[in-house]
This record gives structure tokens, C-alpha cells and sequence, in this order.
């Protein structure tokens, strides 16, 4: 990746956060801290690794994605009004009635959503059965799928990871938000899933852990996954909760809270600020 | 007349999953290490690599149901319904049910005649549990012909379809040779105007053979077969209801959320009748042999009978 593609990711990944937090703030609820930890690997699979048409949304060939952690909606609908599956006017509708926007995503009612998610766990079974399908079908599309932390807790994000390898689902390949916090606190005070990277080796997934908020690494790992054959990958990306905005940032209580009007405004002089630093 | 079948409702399923993929390429079938019960072993027989056992794990086989649905396949996804429909529930809810994937689940050896294994594996939830899912259709074949029809349907629509299997072989009543499965139709099998036994699943035999027996008595009963419980067929119910006065349900069911209340509804908003509800009355089962169980539980042509001259008072 040359250093005029690095720049255009991040430039695209701040203007991803700063909508963000336009949703959120709008909508009064909702989840900043997992949808800005997940914002650059968002941006990459959009810009970078995904074989997606906003135009033929449904095109049989594309990339599929699946948001295991549908409620990191937010930054979903960021990348996807970026790339223009839907207007941006969508955002600042976000939760509210009638909206387009649904609090977790809606593969009915929104461009460019593979698979309704929100209940964790579900999405990478989900994800599993696209890959198969790809298979099953001599397709050349890859499925991408991202997880959290917390939500590996779930059994079924196992049963799944177990079927995959399994199947020899080379074709597929998940991305772990590794943001250490669930709602409850620390994950590994909750529930402790690590080692993460451990538990997918054993489970037949080909390994990687990576600095979420790098691109350079987003980057190598993503292309190394690609030749990974024979098994489904993994790519654990260690990620800071709320990154980007200071005072979310590592913090637990911005899991699923909504800033007011006051920490609205700091939090869009950071994030302009950090965009106008990258466009100078 | 076709031939009279004895035969559990889980073997038409498998011969009606390998009929039905012989002319639709997209039909896969998925099992979670219980195809020999449910007998979709014989589609992995028939087209292995259209086959996938997900091992004991039936919340991701529904998941990886609905993955394939998005990407065209119609898969059908079987367990016994305490797993397909009880333990992954929610996964047929969110992942199936909430984007109406067209993805068929299968819930084998359903109520109580299940037998020896027991309360834990006589899944009596099932009907209601699918009936609350929005979009979802709920069939409940009685017999091989009507498996075989109701397979066929399935895959006709476009949507979610829960379907219940019998694990005990039951005779065929459907053996006329203009027999034709209609998705949402209820099936008059005999005609009466003393009294209606609305019936679904091995309970549509045994009132049959009530109303053939209450016939020699003078006593005409009307049996209704009801093989959709959802769409349900609130055409017929009502006819029955004005021209017969009382309705009987009856299914092998917990009396809440199954077939009675279902017609109880139908009832209650069109045309208000009496009825009586034959059903499991809110309580576990237990082993025994199958026979023997659904006489203990009231679930028997005898039953029927008796209730049907409590009702008539003659």
C-alpha cells in the first residue's frame, strides 16, 4: 500500500468516525465505543478488500459482510453512506421512527446490509452458510465477518468457528474487535475468552493479531488471508474502545451511551480537527 | 383409491426431500447429527454433496441455514423439534424469521409419542413457539401423502416454513386419487353437522376413526384436518362452527399455544362457539412406549369418542 492509498483510508476513517457520532448523538442512543474501535477496519473492507458495487448492491458475485456485532451499526451505516448504498441524510435518522436506520442492521430495509444481526453470536453461522454457499457454488467471492470481543462469549460463535474449519472454509474470514471491553467491564474480568488467538488456532483458523488502527497491518493481514487455503482465517485486530474520541476512548460507559449536546461538541472538534490534520 | 401407507411422517419427509431435489438444484438439506431419525439420511444417500451435518449444534446449523438462504439455496434444516424449534428458537427468530429467509426448519420427533426417551425429548412447545414468528408458516402433516405434499409446498414459497415430523409410523387418511396438498387449506375427511373434531398431525387419524365409530351410532361428526395451523384456514373453522354448533380440537400439543387456541381465536372473533380442547394440559410427559402414552394423555380415538358424547349428552 503506497502512502497516497494509507492517507485516503485514514481521511476516509475520520469522516467514518465523525458520522458516528452524528448518528448517535442524533439518534440519543446507540453505540460509540465498539463502532469507533471497528471504524479503520469498517473503512478498509469498503475501500480496500471488498469487491462491493453500491449501484448493484445485490450482485450475486460481490464480497459478502456480516456485522456479528450488529450493534456496531453505527459505524456500518457510516462507511456504507460514505460509499453511496444510501444517502448520508440517512444518518442523522438513526433509531428514530420510520427511519431507514434501524438500531441493529436490517437486510430488508437497508442497501448494502448482507445479513440482519444483532443478537450475538448469530452473524458468523450466518457468515459460515455464505461461505458454503460460495463453495457450493464454484463462487469467487469472500465472506467477511466482525465479531467482538464480548461476543465471543457466546457458544454459538464457536459451534460456528468448529463448523468452518471443518468445512474447509478457506473462503471465509473473520476480523475479532479486540477492544478488551464489554458492558459489564473488562472481558476479562466478565467472562475471560482469552487467549483469543489461541482458542481460533485450536479451533483450525489461520491466526493473525494486528494493531487495529494501523493500515499497514490491516493491510498485510488482509492480503495474507487471501492466500490462506484449505482453512478459514482469523484476524484479531487489538482495538482501543471509542477510538478517537479522547474521553470515550477505553472507557466502558461509552459501550452504548449517546453524548450530550456538550461532549457532542468536543467530540466533533476532535474529530474535525484529526480530519482537517489529515486533508492539510 | 391410493394405496393405504403405514408410515411415520419423518420417512415421507426424507423421500420427499430427495423428490424435491431431483428437480430443484437449489434445495440443500442440513442436519445436526440426527439424520438417521429424521431421515434426511436418505437425501445424504441420494446427493451427499448437497448434504451437511453440522454436528450437535443445531443454533449454528440455523444460522448456516440462513447464510445459505441469502445467497439463493433453500435449505432445509432438521433436528428434533426440542432442538430445531425449542433450543435454537431465537436463531429462527433473528437469523431466519426476522429477515424472512427462505429457509425450511424441520422438527422431528415432535410430542409426546416420541416414547421412551422421555420428558426431555417430547417437544409439546413446538407449534406455539413457530406460530409466534411473524411470516412464518406452520405445517403439521398427518400422514405420508400429505408430507409428501407439504415438502412440495415448501419449497414453493418463499419464506420461512416450519414443518413438524412424527417420529411413530401412522396410517394414511388422505388416500383418495384426486389428493392434491393446498398450503393454508383445511381438508374435510368426513362430512357431519352434529359436531366438528378439528384435528392436526396423529390426531386427524383418531378422529377419524371416532367419527366412523360415532357414525354407526347416529352420530355425524365432522372432521376437519387442519395441516396449516399457520395461515390457518378461518374459512372452515367458521363454516363448521355455524353448521355444527361445538368444536373439538385436538392435537399432540401443550394446550396452550397450539392448534386449539389457534381455532379458539378464529372463533371468538367471528363466530363465538363452545368448544372443547383435547391437548396435553400443561404438563411434562414421560417415557413409555408411544401407544401407551397417547391413551394415558387423552390424545386417542377413544377419547374423542367419549368427549363427543359428554358434549351431545347422548
Amino acid at each position: 500500500m503506497n502512502a497516497s492509498e494509507k492517507k485516503a483510508l485514514e481521511i476516509m476513517a475520520a469522516k467514518v468516525r465523525i458520522d458516528i457520532i452524528e448518528g448517535v448523538f442524533n439518534a440519543k442512543s446507540g453505540h460509540p465505543g465498539g463502532s469507533l474501535s471497528s471504524a479503520d477496519i469498517f473503512t478498509y473492507l469498503y475501500c480496500k478488500e471488498m469487491n462491493v458495487n453500491p449501484e448493484k448492491p445485490k450482485c450475486p458475485d460481490r464480497d459478502r459482510f456480516v456485522l456479528s456485532k450488529g450493534h456496531c451499526a453505527p459505524g456500518l451505516y457510516a462507511i456504507l453512506a460514505e460509499k453511496g448504498f444510501f444517502s448520508k441524510d440517512e444518518i442523522k435518522k438513526l433509531r428514530h421512527i420510520d427511519a431507514m436506520l434501524q438500531g441493529h442492521p436490517d437486510m430488508k430495509g437497508t442497501p448494502g446490509i448482507d445479513m440482519s444481526s444483532g443478537s450475538l453470536g448469530q452473524g458468523i453461522s450466518c457468515a459460515v452458510g455464505m461461505a458454503l454457499a460460495g463453495k457450493l457454488d464454484n463462487k469467487d467471492y469472500r465472506t467477511y465477518c466482525l465479531l467482538g470481543d464480548g461476543e465471543i462469549d457466546e457458544g454459538q460463535v464457536w459451534e460456528a468457528a468448529m463448523s468452518a474449519s471443518h468445512m474447509n472454509l478457506d473462503n471465509l474470514c473473520l476480523i475479532v474487535d479486540w477492544n478488551g471491553l464489554q458492558i459489564d467491564g473488562p472481558i476479562q474480568e466478565v467472562a475471560g475468552p482469552e487467549p483469543i488467538d489461541a482458542k481460533f488456532e485450536a479451533f483450525g483458523f489461520d491466526v493473525q493479531v494486528i494493531d487495529a488502527h494501523n493500515f499497514d497491518e490491516i493491510d498485510t493481514a488482509f492480503a495474507h488471508a487471501k492466500e490462506v487455503k484449505g482453512k478459514p482465517s482469523c484476524i484479531i485486530a487489538k482495538s482501543v474502545k471509542g477510538k478517537g474520541v479522547s474521553y470515550m476512548e477505553n472507557n466502558v460507559n461509552w459501550h452504548g451511551a449517546a453524548p450530550n449536546k456538550e461532549q457532542y461538541d468536543v467530540a466533533m472538534a476532535e474529530l474535525t480537527a484529526k480530519l482537517a490534520e489529515l486533508e492539510a | 383409491m391410493a394405496e393405504m401407507i403405514k408410515k411415520a411422517t419423518r420417512e415421507s419427509f426424507g423421500e420427499a426431500l430427495v423428490e424435491l431435489a431431483k428437480i430443484n438444484d437449489k434445495v440443500v438439506v442440513l442436519d445436526a447429527d440426527l439424520a438417521a431419525a429424521t431421515k434426511t439420511g436418505v437425501f445424504k444417500k441420494a446427493f451427499p454433496e448437497r448434504f451437511f451435518d453440522l454436528g450437535i449444534a443445531e443454533c449454528n446449523m440455523v444460522g448456516v441455514a440462513a447464510g445459505l438462504a441469502t445467497c439463493g439455496k433453500i435449505p432445509f434444516a432438521a433436528s428434533f423439534a426440542m432442538f430445531s424449534a425449542g433450543r435454537a428458537f431465537e436463531q429462527v427468530r433473528n437469523s431466519v424469521g426476522y429477515p424472512h429467509l427462505n429457509v425450511k426448519i424441520a422438527g422431528s420427533h415432535a410430542g409426546i409419542s416420541v416414547g421412551e426417551d422421555g420428558a426431555t425429548h417430547q417437544c409439546l412447545e413446538d407449534i406455539a413457539l413457530m406460530r409466534t414468528i411473524p411470516g412464518m408458516t406452520v405445517i403439521n402433516p398427518c400422514d405420508h401423502y400429505e408430507m409428501m405434499g407439504a415438502v412440495k409446498a415448501m419449497a414453493e414459497v418463499d419464506g420461512p416454513c416450519y414443518v413438524r415430523l412424527g417420529r411413530l409410523a401412522v396410517e394414511s387418511v388422505n388416500n383418495s386419487d384426486d389428493y392434491k396438498f393446498e398450503l393454508g387449506k383445511g381438508v374435510e375427511l368426513r362430512e357431519g353437522n352434529d359436531i366438528t373434531i378439528v384435528a392436526t398431525g396423529l390426531l386427524v387419524q383418531e378422529a377419524c376413526k371416532a367419527a366412523d365409530s360415532l357414525r354407526e351410532q347416529g352420530i355425524n361428526v365432522r372432521v376437519i384436518n387442519i395441516h396449516t395451523i399457520k395461515p390457518i384456514d378461518e374459512e372452515i373453522i367458521i363454516k363448521a362452527a355455524k353448521e355444527t354448533g361445538f368444536i373439538i380440537t385436538a392435537e399432540e400439543h401443550n394446550v396452550i399455544g397450539g392448534l386449539g387456541e389457534a381455532v379458539a381465536a378464529v372463533l371468538a372473533e367471528n363466530c363465538p362457539t363452545k368448544m372443547k380442547r383435547i391437548a396435553v394440559y400443561d404438563r411434562f410427559g414421560h417415557s413409555g412406549p408411544a401407544v401407551d402414552l397417547l391413551k394415558e394423555f387423552g390424545l386417542s380415538a377413544e377419547n374423542l369418542e367419549k368427549t363427543v358424547h359428554e358434549v351431545l349428552g347422548r
